[in-house]
Parts: structure tokens; C-alpha cells; sequence
């Protein structure tokens, strides 16, 4: 992972709450198996509103989305990080993140960086009253700097460590092998194993056919 | 000292404590994978040259990007296709069981666990899928995880996790006739908001949530991640090792004996310490509708479209014009005169056994509305194999809906099984977000007794709609279907 310390780029105001996976990247996209190639993808449902913010030139090169509150909501698909960071995305700030795409993020090095609702108001403005106006993040003192306004964020200690340093979680992890061999000779013999497999008999499962069904759509 | 549920069972998976902001490290007692989050995964394994660490805890089905007909064909998407083919070579590479299309083991990973009897209680249990936190209804830590976690799980079979938030949920009272777990869970949803259980565990308790069966608590556990919770769980009681005693993985002999001992101290201390404790009476509930775009844009059946006007804070009444407009609804419409174009039944919500059996005992002998069409997808094949064996397909089929075979269908739609743009349905699945069951799709979530109402009346309806009189063809009164 690329290390993270300061990011200065193009602010793109998204004045949505509840900013859902689904609406970040539809599921349609998810059969790839690729990690890159997302950016495409991103807003695909908004992308085709020529109003739509990432639409107008001013901010079509962003790199700082700064989203209403409750941003990454529902489903785990790490694709919404990867379609960011492809679309060109640095740092996503919010009020209120997702747990498990804040968890995401972290991994990605994607800065998810909590700020608060008012001063999120406060730098929507100035980038609505001067599209293409840049933000600085500062990973170090916690700072967003947009024009005059310089406001706080947060992030948590161990995730800001790990982004400063571009620290890979598995490598981490596996300076612990031991201490992990050593938990598992204490585990119940009885916990669940999926190997060998047990299960009822085999059977056949016949194919559903399809039926032919007239789709009317009612207003 | 005291301690929650959540606690307990966090506390018996620390590898290794983590000090000066540094997480915990947690192990992982089972992995559960799909087509959509594992192929970077094993892609980042096979880069770094890492084995699967612990195969024997590692289980992979196909329920995404299945087809429900044909399934004995090759898949006709090929992008689904070689997701698909990507899974069983990733499987067969680093040595995990899988359960293919047309197996009878497959399904949706949250039903394959549980009926498997893998998913036991006090386990940590992962997967890359939010709704991973269905399998808590048996007392488990269960959680969705993303394709990075889903890597560190296959390599190291632990999780390196910040310590979660403790809040009880308390439903006392009985639920009325006509009500459901579905109901339940919507209306925590709208009460504590889709952002109100980020960073929480929840634990569902009282009255109400002892009288469920376990398929009704998998439904409360599984949507705790519409409310925002990583997590949901229920203490595991007698009716949990019911549901699991004989199962193909449940232990046997001296080793049953030794985890019900062990399941029975699964349960939050008299004493213990929530950060936040909500209370619901169910009793009051009704069943409950989405009108908007989020799970948290619920209200009962016997609402109306809200306006928007009268809506105080500024960023609901903002999403709730938007999500009115998207919904193609009338401010204060009544919900109950909302058309729909096709009723849903299925998903890791409400594709279960006595799911099927509700619907079935409802729609037994009547015939769906004409214009609306009615897919019934079980959750797993052993559900539809059991569904066939009680005869239910037949019944299905005599009501004029679709049978067909399992997997996660249209709740997502990755599958062919979408709705077309301004298509309206009522779904028994999880999400009612935009275009999540087809671009343009407009979803309503549902129990499956307002899902069976609904196909048979045309508009959103519950079991009361029906009539005053409405009993099962066999006469029995439907109150009993409470507890699904």
C-alpha cells in the first residue's frame, strides 16, 4: 500500500445522504474479477444526469468527495473503494461512515475521514460558490484545508498509523503466526470443521423451465 | 466482571490483545465464501504466495450471480459465467469445499451454514457479505467483511478488529396476529434509523424474540446491517439447539453434550453493562412497509406516503422528496393503494422453509392477481427439495407463480431475475435501494404474509386485507403464522 500523508486536490460536493454500495458501484458490475478497471463504474445510475456533479468539468477531475452523512451504507462489496480510488478518489470525507466500508477504505488506502455535518456544510459551499476549488487533507495534524476554512476530521489512531506507514495488514498479521498456532491448540475439539464434508444424501435437483410472463408495468 | 453476549464470545477469540490503539486480534472458527468477494482474494494469495490457512474452516457456495432456470445449462451470462468458473478453480487450487450450482447444498451462504448445522453458537463467523449477520440469531459473532479482509481471513484465519459498541434491543410483549419477525426488524430499522446501529452490535432480547423460531431470528439478525450494526444476535436457548441437534455438523455424543454445556453460558449476565439499550413493544406492531430508498423509510402498512413538508430535519426531507420521486408515489398516498408489478418471495431474509410454508398455507387454492407475477426462489436447494416434499411447489405453481431454483435471485440482481425500469415490486429480500433489484426497479420490502397478500390482491396488502374471516384452507386460524 502507497504510503499517505497529505492529499491536495479538486473538492466535488455530493450533497447526498445515505449514499448506499449499491449507488456507488451496482451489483451489475461485480462479476469481475479484477481489482482494477472500476472507474467506469462508479455512480453508474447518476453518471448518465448531465447534472450530475461529477458530470460538470469543474469537478470531473476531483479527488476529494466530500458526501453527506451515512456514506458507504448496506452491502460489504469492496468494489465501492476500488471504483473510487479508480475514479481517481483519494480521501471521501463525511459526518457518519459505514462501518464495514470505513473498514474497506482502510485497507485500500482510501482515507475515509469523518468530519462534522457543519463544517461539511461550510465547504460544500465554497465549492458550490467556486467549482474546482482544491482541499487538503492532512493525514499528520487531521486537517481539512479548503480556502480560508480549515476544519478537524477523524480517523482512528491504528488506521492512520497504517496509512502513514503503508503498512499491509496480512504481513502485520503473520509476524504473529505463533501466537496464532498456539490459540488454535487451545480450541474445543467440537468447534465445526467443513472438512471432511458431511451432509444428507445427494440428490438430483431438477432445473426450473422458464414460463413465458408479460411484464406490464402499472404507473 | 459482568459481560454482554457480544463480550463473551469476543473475549473467547482474542489471539491477541491489542494495546495503544492497536485492534485485537480475533480468530476467525468459520469462513464463508461466494463468487462476487473472492477472486481478488485468492488472486492476492496466489501473488504473494499464501496458502489457505485453514481450508477445514472454510466453506464456498454459489449464490450470487446464479441463474434460477435452466440451471443445467451452461450459464448464458458469461461474465456471471466465469466469476462462477473463477470460484470453483480458486476452490479446487487451495483445497476448499465447495457446493456448485445444481449440488443440493447449494444456496445462499446464510441458509447453506445454518443447515449444515455449521453455524453453531458462541463462533466467530465471516464472510464477504453483509448479511453475514444472520448466522448471530444462533448466538454467533458473525459479520460481513470486505475482499481485503476476505484475503486476511484465507491467509491468517484472524481479523485484526477495533472493538465494537454494545447495544440491547428488548422487544417484550406478543406479537399480534398477521405480524412477523420481518415486521420486527423493519420496524427497529425505522426506529433507531439505517445509521443508528453503526459501530454496535446489537442484541435482540425479551418476550417477543424468545417466542420466534430460529428461521424467524435469522430474518431480526440478518437486516441488523440495514440498521447500520456490524452484527445482530440472539442468546442461544432450547430452541437453538433444536434447530441444530442432528444436523450433519452439529457434534454428536459426549461432544453435543460438552457444547450445550458451553452454548447454555452464551447469554448476556443479568448485570452486564449495554451502551445503549432500546426497548420496542410488539404488541403495538403492525406489519410493516417500505415507501423510500432506504430500509429506515418504513412505516406500517396502514400509513401513508409522508410529505415531505412536514418532515423537520432538512437532509430526511431531502432524501424523502428524492426517494418519493424515484418510487414514482404521491406525498400522502395511502400505502395500501400502491400497485405493485411483481411480488418477490426468497433471499437470505425470507427464502426459508417456513417462509415458503406461510406463503403456501395463504395462497393454498386462490389465484394470484392477473396482472402481477409472483417468483417463489427458495433460499437453498435443500429448501426446495423440503418445499417439494410438503407438496408447497404445487401449491405455488396452482397460485400461478414462478418456482425456481435457488440462490439470491432478485434481491440484488446480479442474476437475470430483475425488474425492468419503473417496474414496482413487493420483496421479501433486504434493500429497497435504487436500482437494486434492476435500474429503474422500484422496491418495496415486505414480510412474506404481506408478500402472499399483495400477489393475491395486486396491491400492497396484509393478511387482514383478505377478510375478517380469513383462516388456512385447513382451517387452522393464520395467527399461528406469527412466529415466521
Amino acid at each position: 500500500m502507497e504510503k499517505f500523508t497529505q492529499h491536495t486536490g479538486v473538492g466535488v460536493p455530493l450533497r447526498r445522504s445515505n449514499v448506499d454500495t449499491d449507488q456507488i458501484i451496482p451489483a451489475v458490475y461485480l462479476k469481475r474479477v479484477t481489482r482494477t478497471g472500476f472507474e467506469d463504474a462508479l455512480f453508474a445510475a447518476w453518471r448518465g444526469d448531465p447534472t450530475f456533479v461529477l458530470n460538470q468539468e469543474a469537478y470531473s477531475a476531483g479527488s476529494v468527495l466530500v458526501a453527506g452523512p451515512d456514506f458507504g451504507t448496506g452491502s460489504s462489496r469492496e468494489h465501492a473503494v476500488w471504483a473510487l480510488k479508480d475514479y481517481g478518489f483519494k480521501v471521501v470525507i463525511s459526518a457518519r461512515f459505514a462501518d464495514i466500508f470505513r473498514g474497506n477504505s482502510g485497507k485500500q488506502g482510501l482515507l475515509a475521514a469523518q468530519a462534522s455535518q457543519e463544517d461539511i456544510e461550510l465547504i460544500w459551499k465554497i465549492l458550490e460558490t467556486r467549482p474546482g476549488t482544491e482541499v487538503t487533507v492532512d493525514l499528520e495534524a487531521r486537517t481539512i484545508t479548503c480556502d480560508d476554512v480549515v476544519v478537524p476530521f477523524q480517523v482512528d489512531d491504528y488506521t492512520r498509523w497504517r496509512l502513514l506507514e503503508g503498512l499491509d495488514d496480512i504481513g502485520l498479521t503473520l509476524q504473529h503466526a505463533d501466537e496464532i498456532s498456539q490459540f488454535e491448540e487451545t480450541r474445543e475439539p467440537w468447534r465445526p470443521r467443513t472438512l471432511p464434508a458431511k451432509h444428507l444424501p445427494p440428490v438430483e435437483i431438477q432445473a426450473a423451465r422458464p414460463v413465458h410472463v408479460e411484464i406490464q408495468t402499472s404507473r | 466482571m459482568a459481560g454482554t453476549l457480544a463480550e463473551k464470545v469476543w473475549d473467547a477469540h482474542v489471539v491477541r490483545r491489542g494495546t495503544d490503539g492497536v485492534p485485537d486480534l480475533l480468530y476467525i472458527d468459520l469462513h464463508l465464501v461466494h463468487e462476487v468477494t473472492s477472486p481478488q482474494a485468492f488472486e492476492g494469495l496466489r501473488l504473494a504466495g499464501r496458502p489457505v490457512r485453514r481450508p477445514d474452516l472454510t466453506l464456498a457456495t454459489e449464490d450470487h450471480n446464479t441463474p434460477t432456470l435452466d440451471i443445467d445449462r451452461p450459464i448464458a451470462d458469461t461474465t456471471s459465467r466465469t466469476q462462477i468458473e473463477t470460484l470453483r478453480r480458486n476452490a479446487a487450487e487451495f483445497g476448499v469445499r465447495i457446493h456448485s450450482l445444481g449440488d443440493a447444498d447449494q444456496g445462499i451462504v446464510h441458509q447453506v451454514g445454518p443447515q449444515l448445522g455449521l453455524t453453531q453458537p458462541g463462533l466467530t463467523v465471516v464472510c464477504g457479505d453483509s448479511h453475514t449477520s444472520t448466522h448471530g440469531a444462533f448466538g454467533a459473532l458473525a459479520f460481513g467483511i470486505g475482499t481485503s479482509e476476505v484475503e486476511h481471513v484465507l491467509a491468517t484465519q484472524t481479523l485484526p478488529l477495533a472493538p465494537f459498541k454494545t447495544m440491547a434491543i428488548t422487544v417484550d410483549g406478543e406479537l399480534p396476529s398477521g405480524a412477523t419477525s420481518k415486521d420486527i426488524i423493519l420496524a427497529i430499522i425505522a426506529k433507531i434509523g439505517t445509521g443508528g446501529g453503526q459501530g454496535y452490535v446489537l442484541e435482540y432480547r425479551g418476550e417477543a424474540i424468545r417466542a420466534l423460531s430460529m428461521e424467524a431470528r435469522m430474518t431480526v439478525c440478518n437486516m441488523s446491517i440495514e440498521a447500520g450494526a456490524r452484527a445482530g444476535m440472539i442468546a442461544p436457548d432450547q430452541t437453538t439447539f433444536d434447530y441444530l441437534k442432528g444436523r450433519p455438523h452439529a457434534p454428536e455424543g459426549a461432544d453435543w453434550d460438552a457444547a450445550v454445556e458451553y452454548w447454555k453460558t452464551l447469554r448476556s449476565d443479568d448485570d452486564a453493562q449495554f451502551d445503549v439499550e432500546v426497548v420496542l413493544e410488539a404488541s403495538d406492531l403492525e406489519p410493516f412497509v417500505t415507501w423510500g430508498t432506504n430500509p429506515g423509510q418504513g412505516l406500517p402498512l396502514s400509513g401513508s406516503v409522508p410529505v415531505p413538508e412536514e418532515i423537520a430535519d432538512a437532509n430526511e426531507r431531502v432524501a424523502a422528496e428524492r426517494a418519493i420521486e424515484y418510487m414514482g408515489l404521491t406525498p400522502g398516498q395511502p400505502l395500501r393503494e400502491i400497485k405493485v408489478d411483481t411480488v418477490f418471495i426468497g433471499s437470505c431474509t425470507n427464502g426459508r422453509i417456513e417462509d415458503l410454508r406461510s406463503v403456501a398455507k395463504l395462497v393454498q387454492g386462490k389465484h394470484k392477481a392477473d396482472e402481477v407475477r409472483v417468483l417463489v426462489v427458495p433460499a437453498s436447494a435443500r429448501v426446495r427439495l423440503q418445499a417439494e416434499a410438503e407438496g408447497l411447489d404445487k401449491i405455488f405453481l396452482d397460485f400461478g407463480a414462478e418456482w425456481r431454483n435457488a440462490g439470491c435471485s432478485m434481491c440484488l440482481g446480479m442474476n437475470p431475475d430483475q425488474l425492468a425500469p419503473g417496474e414496482r415490486s413487493a420483496s421479501t429480500s433486504n434493500r429497497n435501494f435504487e436500482g437494486r433489484q434492476g435500474k429503474g426497479g422500484r422496491t418495496h420490502l415486505v414480510s412474506p404474509l404481506v408478500a402472499a397478500a399483495t400477489a393475491i390482491r395486486g396491491t400492497l396488502s396484509s393478511v387482514a386485507d383478505l377478510g375478517p374471516d380469513v383462516v388456512a384452507p385447513d382451517g387452522s386460524p393464520l395467527t399461528d403464522l406469527q412466529t415466521v
